[in-house]
């Protein structure tokens, strides 16, 4: 439950009054509470639990992470 | 060491292990305080990748597993109600109680419903105006802010059937609690670095400070761990004890200030007993008086019900770091994810359901 995620925002709209996104985490689409990100924009790569993002993360770091966890599971799957 | 030699291409975490190894001389205990992270060092498995200097403890840091039981009795009543509509993130289904778990209520005819986000629970209140809604509010700093909002949302909606029933933790006392016991083995701390996206680390300075242990703010990926561990087994080896963010893609050190603002208008730090570790002080939040009409505890006539936990379970010890959970007589015997005598069983960030599903 803890967890969160790093999605990209994919366009930003206004959903019952409040800032919200549509986020992609790796294709799914989900609409992202964004209230607390005032300077968010689509293209940025964000950090999302529980329906709200939390922070704007650096997007090439952010690739490398993913990169590394899919390598991990490839590695892991192949045992 | 088998899987860096066989796999060439992780050459980050090749990189850090490599360079733990290379400073490391002394035997260091290093507890990271997240399920998140346990989650991802049983998954990877992280431990292979160290030198044997070196031991990882899991800490306290999963919501499901430290909800008291008298919540979960209380979640379990207020569902069983005719006209109630319970709304509850997904894990918290299965934590046994007293006496059943939500699952069972659910099967029994109460109306128990997941939700991904706590507006959404807002959403379901919003369409249900003759039920009671009430959203199962539990987390750590990550996630209290997103459960406040749902507070201040149903507020301005002018939602009047809507509650939520609260549990909340925090981090920082849980550290203090566990390096001001006289039975704390840990060296260092990995702090979780989603607690921290929100919170900053201000509040581990003096932490850090006071009894000389480096607190080092951590990611979830392998490297961002490796990376972790690598900072804080530094400073053990120099005789250092300072706050590092090793997590600066989303970490700054004043954290999300309009999520703490949401989060410091509808809560207050309270006393807060953590289910198998008991009472510590300043480690949870209440509602506040000005938001009372949106608190579950007092809307619904909650006796406090008998919360015996079962004595075989050692969930307390494991999330102290005094034991790990192949210590458990029950593990992978009585105890197992399919039938959970104990929360740190039953949720994927709990240290023995991370243990039964990845330690072969
Ligand atoms: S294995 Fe089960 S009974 Fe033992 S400590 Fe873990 S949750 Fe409790």
């Amino acid at each position: 439950m803890c967890l969160a995620v790093p999605g990209k925002i994919i366009s930003i709209s206004e959903e019952n009054g409040l800032r919200t996104a549509k986020v992609s985490f790796g294709g799914a689409i989900k609409d992202i509470n964004i209230q607390w990100l005032p300077e968010a924009k689509t293209g940025d790569y964000i950090l999302a639990h529980v329906g709200t993002g939390l922070s704007i993360i650096d997007e090439e770091e952010a690739e490398e992470a993913v990169k590394t966890a899919k390598e991990f599971k490839d590695m892991q799957d192949n045992l | 060491m088998k899987f860096v030699d066989e796999y060439r291409n992780i050459d980050a975490v090749k990189k850090f292990a490599e360079e733990i190894k290379s400073v490391v001389t002394k035997e260091w205990i290093i507890m990271e305080i997240c399920g998140g992270q346990t989650h991802s060092i049983m998954k990877y498995r992280l431990q292979d990748f160290l030198p044997e200097e070196i031991t990882l403890v899991h800490g306290p840091g999963c919501p499901v597993c430290v909800t008291p039981v008298d919540i979960i009795d209380k979640a379990h009543h207020i569902a069983k109600q005719k006209d109630v509509i319970l709304a509850s993130f997904g894990d918290m289904l299965r934590v046994p109680g007293s006496h059943t778990d939500l699952l069972k209520v659910k099967a029994e005819g109460g109306d128990v419903r997941v939700v991904y986000s706590p507006l959404d629970a807002v959403n379901i209140a919003e369409k249900n105006p003759n039920k009671k809604v009430v959203f199962f509010a539990v987390g750590f700093e990550t996630t209290a802010p997103a459960n406040a909002m749902s507070v201040v949302e149903a507020e301005r909606r002018n939602i009047t059937n809507f509650s939520i029933l609260s549990s909340h933790v925090l981090v920082p006392p849980a550290i203090n609690a566990i390096l001001y016991s006289p039975e704390n083995k840990i060296d260092g701390f990995l702090a979780a670095g989603h607690v921290c996206t929100v919170m900053g680390y201000e509040e581990y300075i003096p932490l850090a400070e006071k009894y000389k242990t480096p607190i080092v703010v951590t990611g979830f990926e392998p490297t961002d761990i490796l990376k972790g561990i690598l900072s804080c087994v530094k400073q053990l080896e120099k005789g250092e004890a300072f706050v590092e963010n090793e997590y600066k893609r989303s970490v700054r050190k004043e954290g999300n200030i309009p999520a703490k603002q949401v989060m410091f208008d509808v809560f207050e730090i309270t006393d807060k007993t953590w289910r198998g570790i008991g009472e510590i002080p300043k480690s949870g939040f209440r509602i506040k008086e000005k938001y009372k009409k949106f608190d579950a505890e007092r809307l619904f006539n909650l006796e406090s019900v008998s919360k015996e936990e079962l004595k075989v379970c050692i969930a307390g010890e494991i999330m102290q770091g005094l034991k790990k959970p192949f210590e458990c007589p029950a593990f992978e015997k009585e105890c197992s994810p399919e039938n959970p005598m104990g929360s740190p069983m039953v949720s994927s960030e709990g240290a023995c359901s991370a243990y039964y599903r990845y330690r072969k």
